[in-house]
């Protein structure tokens, strides 16, 4: 027999509901401190969100942030908050700052003659010093990215949730949804907890999480449905089970297969796209959890129309009626 | 479900080798890239250098040759972010109806009496008369000014506000005629701006309007935004005003028609001119970067027929009085007329650099923007951080396709052979169909295909997992097969519109890098379902023709 790796066995009767109340639980405290850590610990808005001017520069030759720092103060920059990028792509001669520089008065961004003075300053400091990106947004545009940004997640979650309840039935898209709504919640509270840098690409990185997430819901739902149609008498909860059991091998070869491709990219692809990557992956992880332990819950606890020659909806199982494996 | 007609085959296996051939360009990015540029540049000017013809000759011209257009971020740039001040216009407008108005009122000054303007907000024509009575007859003048708009939305509205109150009138354009302005505006700086950065010779500049009053200016390849608001910041509004007399008193009274406006050169000297000009710079057919009588840079321009016969009769009649060159309300230099000036072409001299009549001279041919701008986003990318991330982002894709390939093959053999030729030939599709459509790669972008590299086998594992299961259930090998790829296809169409929708919706609101990132993806959605569902099926198909297999371990 040719060797397969099969990381899932080929029947499994894992009970998914075992442990349901713990992992709903965590899946509630999570979602509450994620909500808590951005309220207390705040974002670590990118100039996309917050305006302001930000430096990348690259030297040959290492370099002190303090006497970078130093170059700034005597300038008045005082508040530019200055640190620098460690990737291990870098070579001992590569060494990248980012320095980020807020804005001060209406017209935002740093005009053009105080970033001259900015760069000769820290050419004084370092002179094989090289800027390799500048970029100035100016708090108009970027209070408008900032709503832009809220739209974007609200009109995608919308959307989806629009297409699964034409497709399933609204406890699906209920489901469905509260499951994007704390893989949201819980990748923008990775975001405070770090305080990585939150800007436009995250956004997309957010997206793209709801996109994974919801997929996979999808599959785990599509399956669902055909097993209700199968089995018409065996309890919701058995039929959850089910379907979380033939799906398992496929959620986790996704799973897996995405996860192999973000690595890559996460320890290849540079520092510049790295918070987009790990949002990615973490939005990964998220959503096979989501699937599984929240969006099925919900869809349990509002029941699902089972028989559809009666007219009383009512007929389904009790949603914690007993927790036993099939 | 498992016979696919003749035709079918040909169309799949057709559109993959199309594929394929379009996205071959890629691979000699540079030397097609020169091609292309080569080629574009002996249309346009004729010549044909011999570095030219080397260069176009490096790629035949029978092959395909269109390439994946790299974003700022990859290739290095600046981006502009530009809102047009449209108010200005507003302003220009009524400057200019005031004598027209003035003169039209002293026709009938014995019914209307003395007319003065009031001060009033910019964009606001205040007018007073000395006979209240006669109010009527002079708002009929000022209607006399106004014409219907032209446009959709403001059709049967007039072009001009007008209120009267005691024996002050007060004019303004009407909103139905501001908003056709401002669009007017904004379309003719597109095109100022346009012709500009056309000037210059950059490759492929991005230039369009955002939303209502904005343009979004992107130039590869520039040295830095700075550079780039250096040649479309500035309005370059060049004209010839008749000097009423210097002086060093920038708050000076000066009479209704007249202005102050600093010199360029002298810091402190001030002119006092007549706002209206004797000759505007639209009467410009041409300029050039030249050196003055000192060897000193300078810009000669000529006018066309109607402003060298209006800026002769100026001449001849004021010689020996001062005139002024203004270029953006300042003074560049104030000369005295010796003689008429009939040929139709002058010089501009004044303090500036050789780079600075250069670019001077590029802006007087384009044309005066007609309002100025206000930059709210400006982003300069080193071409080393984009040759960088072009690196880091070719590596990732290598090894992220590279790891998933040996993962499906070890997980599902031959079939996951299958559905790593499908994920390989879907990356190049996805270049290819980027090529074709002229969309932008960015590095999210480039992430956005590693991570179809992860999902694209999605579709396959799908059908493979339904596959396993009806083999288990006894079914014999084609019936199982044929089941799997049937009961997986809701599951896969599901999957693949909600990941839809969020692109779409990324695509709509996102701007930059993320609009980017979302035609990425959803090229690589639509690759990934032909690729996963119809070209693995027909290898499969390919497989049990001709092993006509009795048993499948998958």
């Amino acid at each position: 027999m040719a060797f397969r790796l099969k990381l899932v066995p080929d029947v499994t009767h894992f009970n998914f509901f075992r442990w349901q109340w713990l992992t709903f639980g965590l899946s509630a405290a999570a979602m509450v401190a994620s909500v808590l850590l951005v309220l207390i610990m705040g974002l670590n808005f990118g100039i996309d969100f917050k305006g302001g001017t930000s430096i990348r520069t690259e030297s040959p030759t290492a370099f002190e942030v303090s006497d970078y720092r130093e170059a700034l103060t005597t300038l008045n920059y005082g508040d530019a908050s200055i640190t620098e990028v460690f990737d291990p792509s870098f070579g001992a001669d590569r060494h990248v700052a980012m320095i980020r520089i807020g804005t001060s008065d209406e017209t935002g961004s740093v005009t053009p003659e105080q970033l001259n003075q900015i760069e000769a300053a820290l050419k004084q400091v370092d002179p094989e010093i090289r800027f390799a990106s500048v970029e100035s947004v100016g708090p108009k545009v970027s209070s408008e990215l900032v709503m832009t940004a809220f739209y974007a997640v609200a009109a995608a979650t919308l959307g989806i949730m629009a297409y699964i309840w034409l497709r399933f039935e609204w406890q699906f898209a209920i489901g469905a949804v509260v499951a994007l709504i704390h893989d949201v919640l819980l990748t923008v509270g990775l975001f405070a907890l770090f305080q990585m840098r939150f800007d436009l690409t995250t956004i997309a990185a957010l997206l793209t999480t709801l996109g994974f997430s919801v997929n996979d819901t999808v599959v785990v739902f599509d399956r669902c449905r055909e097993n209700l149609i199968k089995y018409k008498k065996m309890p919701l909860i058995d039929i959850m089970n089910l379907t979380c059991n033939e799906t398992l091998s496929r959620t986790v070869m996704t799973a897996v297969t995405t996860g192999i491709a973000l690595t890559a990219m996460l320890i290849f692809g540079g520092d510049v796209v790295r918070e987009f990557v790990i949002a990615m992956l973490w939005g990964v992880v998220v959503g096979c959890y989501s699937t599984i332990y929240v969006a099925k819950n919900i869809v349990l606890w509002l029941g699902v129309k089972r028989d559809w020659t009666k007219k009383d909806p009512k007929d389904t199982a009790s949603p914690f009626s007993g927790a036993e494996a099939p | 479900m498992l016979q696919i007609d003749r035709w079918k085959r040909i169309l799949i296996v057709g559109l993959t080798l199309l594929g394929l051939a379009m996205a071959a360009p890629n691979l000699f990015y540079e030397r097609v890239e020169q091609h292309n540029d080569a080629v574009k540049t002996i249309e346009q000017t004729g010549v044909e250098t011999p570095e030219l013809i080397a260069a176009r000759d490096g790629w035949p011209n029978w092959l395909p040759n269109r390439l994946v257009n790299l974003g700022l971020d990859l290739r290095g740039g600046a981006h502009l972010l530009g809102e047009v001040q449209v108010e200005q216009v507003y302003k220009a407008r009524m400057d200019s109806l005031w004598p027209e108005i003035r003169r039209a009122m002293s026709d009938q000054r014995e019914t209307i009496g003395a007319v003065r303007r009031l001060p009033a907000p910019e964009g606001i024509l205040k007018l007073e008369i000395e006979n209240a009575g006669a109010i009527p007859q002079a708002v009929e003048i000022v209607r006399g000014y106004s014409n219907p708009v032209t446009s959709l939305t403001g059709a049967g509205q007039q072009s001009l506000a007008i209120q009267a109150d005691g024996n002050q009138i007060t004019v303004q354009l009407s909103d139905a005629e501001k908003t056709a302005t401002d669009q007017r505006t904004v379309l003719q700086a597109l095109e100022i701006i346009r012709r500009r950065v056309d000037e210059v010779g950059t490759r492929e500049p991005t230039i369009m309007q955002e939303g209502q009053d904005r343009i979004l200016i992107q130039v590869p390849g520039i040295g830095s935004a700075e550079e780039l608001k250096g040649l479309i910041g500035t309005t370059a509004k060049l004209s010839f005003n008749s000097v009423v007399g210097p002086t060093r008193d920038p708050d000076q009274a000066v009479s209704v028609g007249q202005e102050i406006l600093p010199s360029q050169d002298e810091p402190g000297l001030y002119y006092i001119v007549e706002s209206n000009p004797v000759v505007s710079g639209e009467e410009l057919t041409d300029a050039m970067p030249a050196t003055d009588q000192n060897g000193l840079p300078a810009v000669d321009f000529r006018f066309n027929p109607s402003g060298a016969r209006k800026f002769g009769e100026y001449t001849s009649a004021n010689v020996g009085q001062p005139f002024a060159i203004v270029l953006d309300n300042e003074v560049v230099s104030a000369p005295t007329i010796r003689q008429a000036i009939t040929g139709g072409s002058g010089q501009i001299s004044g303090k500036m650099e050789y780079a600075q009549a250069n670019r001077l001279a590029v802006q007087l041919r384009a044309g005066a923007l007609p309002a100025e701008l206000n930059f709210l986003e400006e982003r300069t990318i080193g071409p080393e951080l984009g040759q960088d991330s072009i690196d880091a982002g070719s590596l990732s894709t290598i090894i992220a396709t590279a790891a998933v390939v040996a993962y499906m093959v070890a997980s599902y053999g031959l079939f996951g052979v299958f559905a790593s030729i499908s994920v390989i030939i879907n990356v190049i599709l996805i270049l290819s169909f980027m090529g074709m459509m002229g969309a932008t790669l960015t590095m999210p972008g480039i992430a956005g295909i590693v991570l179809t590299v992860g999902t694209a086998v999605d579709a396959n594992v799908i059908i493979y997992e339904r596959i396993r299961e009806e083999l288990r259930r006894g079914k014999k090998v084609v019936r199982a097969i044929s089941d799997g790829f049937n009961e997986a296809m809701s599951a896969i169409i599901d999957a693949n519109v909600t990941s839809f929708i969020a692109a779409a919706v990324m695509f709509f609101l996102g701007s930059g890098p993320v609009k980017g990132f979302a035609v990425t993806l959803t090229i690589g959605l639509v690759t990934s379902v032909f690729t996963a569902i119809f070209l693995t099926r027909l290898m499969i198909v390919w497989w049990i023709e001709l092993r006509k297999p009795k048993e499948l371990i998958l």
